[in-house]
């Protein structure tokens, strides 16, 4: 049992506890989570494609850090901008105009205990989040509120072994509209480790999208976990985007408690080298008359790896829910990897559902049919990939984040389209 | 334009091709017909580069060029168009777009500047109104959805666009109505130049009622064993095969 303690705190072992006013019941549970929970191993169901082995090697630390510029990571014009580097508040890059009706509030300047919604039992990281948080922000979209340009929540990490253990807290109150666009970058730095939460809650009638953009460095550690509230006639959208990480696990609970919802969840990844990406989500439908639409795509290349485990709950009393999840993955390499779990648990009678997986290579007659109109073999490719990570990409409203993405499409992948 | 020499190409073991001669001069239209299994769609493949096919003997000359030592992509750009028998559906790419980069990757190979939007919108609807095919269907997933006529009108559509210096249509008459055959004849009929040739490729007599050609060719067991002006396809519609089959025993 000893033995089994030591290892998995190792990577906090480093890590002095948060200095933020998190509630004492809560750095209580972390703590003896801590210290009573071992990394998860792929024996553990939840973990099974994803070794944790190498994060529970680091020790990490927390420092303070500062960046020159924060042009390379702007994903829109905004002029409520957020940036937080290693997980501390950078009052020079950001731009706190904050729009009428919203209120923008630092956790490390909160004055009252900040409390959670996510499971601090057996879950590691969710307790090195609490026990050591480093920094957060709380956002309240008041009541009837319509948010024009979005609110941009930046992420930079910077050194080497840094952990940030950060936490946004999002309310949409009844009908409000709004959007967040969430980026999570590093520079000049080894193994770096961003382990986030996001807690969301969306009120009735409210509308909220969450556009989210990774794009860490090839040997950094990413675990990002969101957990969503929906209260009645709500309408809540996240569009993942994987670019660039070592290890990512995205970790998306969707909680589905009021009727008459709307959710979508989409994702998109495009994989290379040894890069290895966990799209985890859970969409529990406790009541009826909702729907949900999941679309994840990835691209596989090299010896990368990608793992998908989207899981829906249709609660006994839950009927007439429309609840649809499509998994889509192409594999350009020999050695690229795929593992793909899509899973429905149904309890009530009276549902409309599907979930459905494919994997598959791009089509070589149609490289061929297009290289014979003159395309250049790279060219017939990426249009073919870009085709297919277009159905993602088409979800995205705001078109300043597409441009963002398809520059980086451009300069990690050598797109030219 | 083009000049084939003693072809001999098989796929895995098997020999498909076994010494064809074929000459086209710009201005011409050929017709190669043949029963199933003769070489015709291996011919096909063969110019346009396809990869499961390996020549094991003859040359092709195109244009002076060397074809055989071309990548499919730099035949293409050099002047070279097949229509597909079995055009491909290709999910989300659409037809306009992927047109727009060819042409633009075709420009740059000839060392010209990228086509206008403007001058390029203008060319698709000038060249979809030739094979009467939707403005809307140039603009959605290549062939996806497309009915039997629409995806061969496509393919015409496309020769056009591309504007080729030697067009090969393989079946392209197959699965066709009268009217689309009719609509595809013409597409291929205003086409034509005294700079550019084209070999039709087909099962059927009846495509040549509407694209008349100068030459027929029969091609036979890999080898273009007799040829003769627009009156032999006629002979072959009405006789079958099998006259040919017996003159050639004969000549044993």
């Amino acid at each position: 049992m000893a033995v089994i303690a030591e290892n998995t705190v190792n990577f906090t072992k480093a890590l002095a506890p948060t200095s933020l006013s998190v509630s004492k019941s809560n750095i209580e549970k972390a703590m003896y989570t801590l210290e009573n929970s071992p990394l998860p191993t792929t024996r553990n169901e939840a973990w099974k494609y994803t070794r944790l082995v190498k994060i529970g090697k680091v020790k990490f630390q927390n420092t303070k850090a500062t960046i020159a510029s924060i042009d390379p990571y702007k994903i829109v014009e905004s002029a409520c901008t957020f940036v937080f580097v290693n997980g501390h508040f950078s009052a020079e890059l950001s731009s706190r105009v904050i729009p009428a009706g919203v209120t923008c509030e630092l956790l490390s300047e909160l004055n009252e205990e900040i409390g959670t919604s996510v499971n601090l039992e057996n879950e590691l990281f969710n307790a090195t989040n609490t026990a050591h948080l480093t920094g957060g922000i709380r956002i309240t979209i008041s009541a009837k509120t319509v948010v024009e340009s979005p609110i941009q929540i930046i992420h930079v990490l910077k050194g080497d072994h840094v952990i940030s253990n950060f936490r946004t807290i999002i309310k949409a109150e009844k009908f409000s509209k709004s959007a967040i666009v969430q980026g999570f970058f590093s520079e000049e730095g080894e193994v770096n480790f961003c382990n986030n939460i996001t807690e969301v809650s969306v009120e009735d009638n409210a509308f909220l999208t969450i556009d989210k953009i990774q794009y860490e460095s090839e040997n950094s550690f990413h675990i990002n976990t969101e957990e969503v509230q929906q209260a009645k006639n709500s309408n809540f959208t996240i569009n993942t985007f994987t670019l660039n990480g070592g290890i990512v696990r995205n970790n998306l609970h969707i909680n589905v408690n009021g009727e008459n919802c709307e959710s979508h969840l989409n994702g998109a990844y495009l994989l290379k080298n040894k890069q290895h990406v966990d799209n985890h989500s859970i969409v529990d439908h406790k009541v009826p008359n909702c729907e949900s639409f999941e679309l994840y795509k990835g691209v596989i290349d090299d010896n990368s790896t990608g793992v998908f485990n989207g899981k829906v709950y249709v609660r006994q009393d839950a009927q007439k829910i429309n609840a649809f999840q499509s998994n889509g993955n192409v594999l350009l390499s020999d050695n690229a990897t795929i593992n793909s779990k899509p899973e429905l648990e149904i309890y009530a009678d009276d549902v409309k559902c599907s979930h459905g997986s494919t994997t598959g290579q791009l089509d070589e007659e149609a490289v061929f049919y297009l290289r014979a109109r003159g395309l250049s073999e790279k060219s017939a490719r990426q249009l073919m990939v870009s085709a297919f990570i277009g159905e993602v990409l088409n979800k995205v409203e705001n078109e300043q984040v597409l441009d963002f993405i398809h520059g980086i499409l451009r300069k990690r992948f050598d797109w030219n389209l | 334009m083009i000049k084939i020499e003693n072809l001999h190409a098989r796929v895995e073991e098997k020999e498909i091709l076994k010494g064809l001669n074929l000459t086209v001069n710009a201005g011409e239209i050929h017709a190669i017909m043949g029963p199933n299994g003769a070489g015709k769609s291996t011919l096909a493949s063969v110019l346009a580069g396809r990869e499961d096919f390996e020549v094991t003997e003859g040359s092709v000359d195109f244009d002076g060029e060397d074809l055989l030592e071309m990548d499919t992509e730099e035949r293409a750009r050099e002047g070279l168009f097949l229509a597909f028998q079995y055009p491909v559906e290709i999910p989300g790419v659409s037809n306009v777009n992927f047109l727009r980069t060819a042409i633009n990757e075709i420009r740059e190979h000839k060392g010209e500047d990228p086509i206008s939007a403007k001058d390029f919108m203008a060319m698709v609807r000038e060249k979809s109104a030739l094979v009467e095919l939707d403005a809307k269907l140039a603009s959605r997933s290549v062939n996806e959805g497309f009915s039997g006529g629409e995806k061969k009108r496509n393919e015409i559509f496309q020769m056009a666009m591309l504007n080729p210096k030697l067009s090969i249509l393989d079946e392209t008459d197959s699965g066709l109505d009268i009217d689309a055959l009719r609509i595809v004849a013409n597409g291929v009929n205003k086409l034509k130049t005294k700079n550019n040739a084209t070999i039709v490729i087909t099962h059927y007599q009846r495509l040549l009622d509407y694209i008349v050609p100068d030459f027929v060719h029969v091609l036979f067991d890999g080898k273009i064993v007799k040829t003769g002006g627009k009156e032999l396809a006629l002979e072959l519609e009405e006789k079958g095969y099998d006259w040919i089959k017996e003159e050639l025993a004969a000549a044993h």
